[in-house]
C-alpha cells in the first residue's frame, strides 16, 4: 500500500481538546421514521457464489406453506425449468418494492419460457418486522404474486449465495450454474428509466447457449437485516 | 490500491488520543465550511464541485461524475464519506456516529461527507426536513443518479451496493466499510491511523 506520511508526529501535537459540551447528540438520536427495531447490517461475505460457481442448494417455506428446492420448481408448463431467476428480494425495502413489478413482470414473461422467478425473502423477522412470514403471505396474497416467494427463516441460505441487498438477483441455469449476478436493469429506483435490461439480456444469452454481458452488474440495495 | 479493513479488529490506541466535543453550528452548505485549516480549504475551494442545484440548502448533484472531485481531493485532509438514504433504517441508526466524529474533529484535517441516496422525488419532502430537524452539523448532498452499475466500482470495487457504505481516504490511502458502525469508537478507529498517519 501507499506511504505518504510520516510528518505527522506534528498531528499527534494537536492532541488536546477543550470539551464544550456536546449538546445536539440527542436530537440527533431520533429514531428514523421507519425503524422499529435496531437493525444490524451484514458485512461483505468473502464466501458467497459468483458467476461461473454452483448454485447452493436449499429447501425453504413458500407462502403457501409447501417446502421448495430446486427440484421442487415448474415452469409455467409444469415441466423442469430451463433455468430459475433468484431473487433476494423483501416487503420493507423501497428498491425492492420499487422493483416488485417488474419482478412480477419478468416471471409472467420468462416462466412460460421455462424460467421461473423464484423470490426468496432473506430479512430477520425480529429486526424487520415487516418482513415476517405472515407479512409475506399477506403481500404475495395483495399482489398475487405468480411465483414462489420463500422464507428463508433462519438465514442460512442468503449467505451462502453471498447476498448482501435486496432486490438482488442471481440467474441460475438447469445446471445449477449461476450465469448472472446483479441486478434487474440499470435503474432500480425508476422503472421508466430503465436504459438496459441486464437480467432479460443474460435469461435470453443463456437461452440461445451464450454467456451473458455483463454477467455481473450492480446496484444499490438495502442491506439484509440481521440480528 | 483498495484497501479493506474490517473495522472491528482496527482498535487502535491512537483512537484514544484525539477528543474534542466542540459544537458550534456549521453555516451555509454547498460551499466548504469555514471549519478546515487553510492549506485544505484552498484545494477545497479550487475542486469543490459545483451543486446543479440546491434544494432546500441542500446541493443536488444529478451524476455521479459531478460529485467524483469529493473521492479525490489531494490533500492532507482525511475524507469520511458515508452513502445513506433517509428510508435506511441502518443508515439512520449510524448517523450520530458520523456527526460525532464531524463535531469531535473540529477545525482538524478531517471532514465527513453525507452522500444521500433518496429517491429524487423525497429529497424536498423527506431529505431536507430530515437533516433541518437533526440540525445535522455533516456537509449533507444529495445524488439523483441511480445508474448505479456505471458508478459503484468508481467508489470502490469492494462495494456490492447494499447501503449503509462508507468510504474513507487521505491522499492515495483508502479504507472501504461495507456495513453499518455501531459506534464512534469503530468509525474512528477505521478513520484515525489516516488522521495521524500512524497505519497500526
Amino acid at each position: 500500500m501507499k506511504h505518504l506520511n510520516l510528518i505527522l508526529t506534528l498531528a499527534l501535537a494537536l492532541a488536546s481538546f477543550a470539551c464544550n459540551g456536546g449538546a445536539n447528540t440527542e436530537k440527533q438520536a431520533k429514531a428514523a421514521t421507519e425503524s422499529e427495531a435496531p437493525a444490524k447490517t451484514v458485512a461483505l461475505k468473502p464466501d458467497g457464489v459468483g458467476v461461473g460457481d454452483k448454485a447452493p442448494e436449499f429447501k425453504l417455506k413458500n407462502v403457501d406453506g409447501k417446502e421448495y428446492s430446486f427440484q421442487d420448481i415448474r415452469d409455467a408448463s409444469g415441466d423442469a425449468p430451463r433455468g430459475y431467476i433468484l431473487i433476494f428480494t423483501c416487503n420493507t425495502c423501497p428498491y425492492a418494492q420499487a422493483s416488485e413489478q417488474r419482478i412480477i413482470n419478468l416471471h409472467n414473461k420468462y416462466a412460460a419460457m421455462g424460467y421461473p422467478v423464484v423470490a426468496i425473502q432473506p430479512n430477520d423477522p425480529a429486526v424487520q418486522p415487516g418482513d415476517s412470514f405472515d407479512a409475506m403471505q399477506k403481500r404475495a396474497r395483495q399482489m398475487e404474486y405468480p411465483f414462489l416467494y420463500l422464507f428463508d427463516e433462519g438465514q442460512e441460505v442468503y449467505p451462502k449465495y453471498g447476498a448482501t441487498r435486496t432486490p438482488e438477483v442471481y440467474l441460475v441455469d438447469k445446471s445449477l450454474t449461476v450465469r448472472y449476478h446483479g441486478a434487474i436493469d440499470d435503474n432500480v429506483r425508476d422503472e421508466d428509466g430503465v436504459k438496459e435490461k441486464f437480467l432479460e439480456n443474460a435469461i435470453q444469452a443463456i437461452d440461445k447457449g451464450e454467456d451473458p454481458k455483463p454477467a455481473t452488474t450492480k446496484a444499490v440495495g438495502c442491506s439484509i437485516k440481521t440480528a | 490500491m483498495e484497501v479493506f479493513t474490517r473495522p472491528m479488529p482496527v482498535i487502535c490506541g491512537f483512537a484514544l488520543i484525539l477528543f474534542s466535543c466542540n459544537a458550534a453550528p456549521a453555516t451555509g452548505q454547498g460551499q466548504p465550511s469555514a471549519k478546515t485549516p487553510e492549506s485544505t480549504q484552498q484545494d477545497e475551494v479550487a475542486r469543490w464541485p459545483k451543486p446543479v442545484t440546491t434544494i432546500q440548502g441542500i446541493p443536488v448533484y444529478e451524476e455521479f461524475s459531478q460529485v467524483e472531485p469529493f473521492f479525490h481531493f489531494d490533500n492532507d485532509t482525511t475524507y469520511v464519506i458515508n452513502f445513506w438514504a433517509t428510508w435506511c433504517k441502518p443508515c439512520v441508526e449510524e448517523l450520530p456516529y458520523f456527526e460525532e466524529l464531524t463535531a469531535a474533529y473540529e477545525g482538524q484535517k478531517v471532514r465527513v461527507i453525507l452522500i444521500s441516496l433518496d429517491f429524487p422525488r423525497q429529497f424536498e419532502s423527506k431529505l431536507a426536513p430530515f437533516v433541518r430537524e437533526r440540525e445535522m452539523q455533516s456537509e449533507v448532498i444529495a445524488l439523483a443518479d441511480g445508474r448505479y452499475n456505471d458508478w459503484i466500482d468508481k467508489v470502490s470495487t469492494e462495494w456490492t451496493g447494499a447501503i449503509p457504505a462508507t468510504y474513507v481516504y487521505k491522499g492515495e490511502e483508502s479504507r472501504f466499510i461495507g456495513n453499518s458502525v455501531k459506534s464512534m469508537a469503530e468509525l474512528e478507529a477505521v478513520a484515525n491511523p489516516l488522521i495521524t498517519g500512524n497505519k497500526r
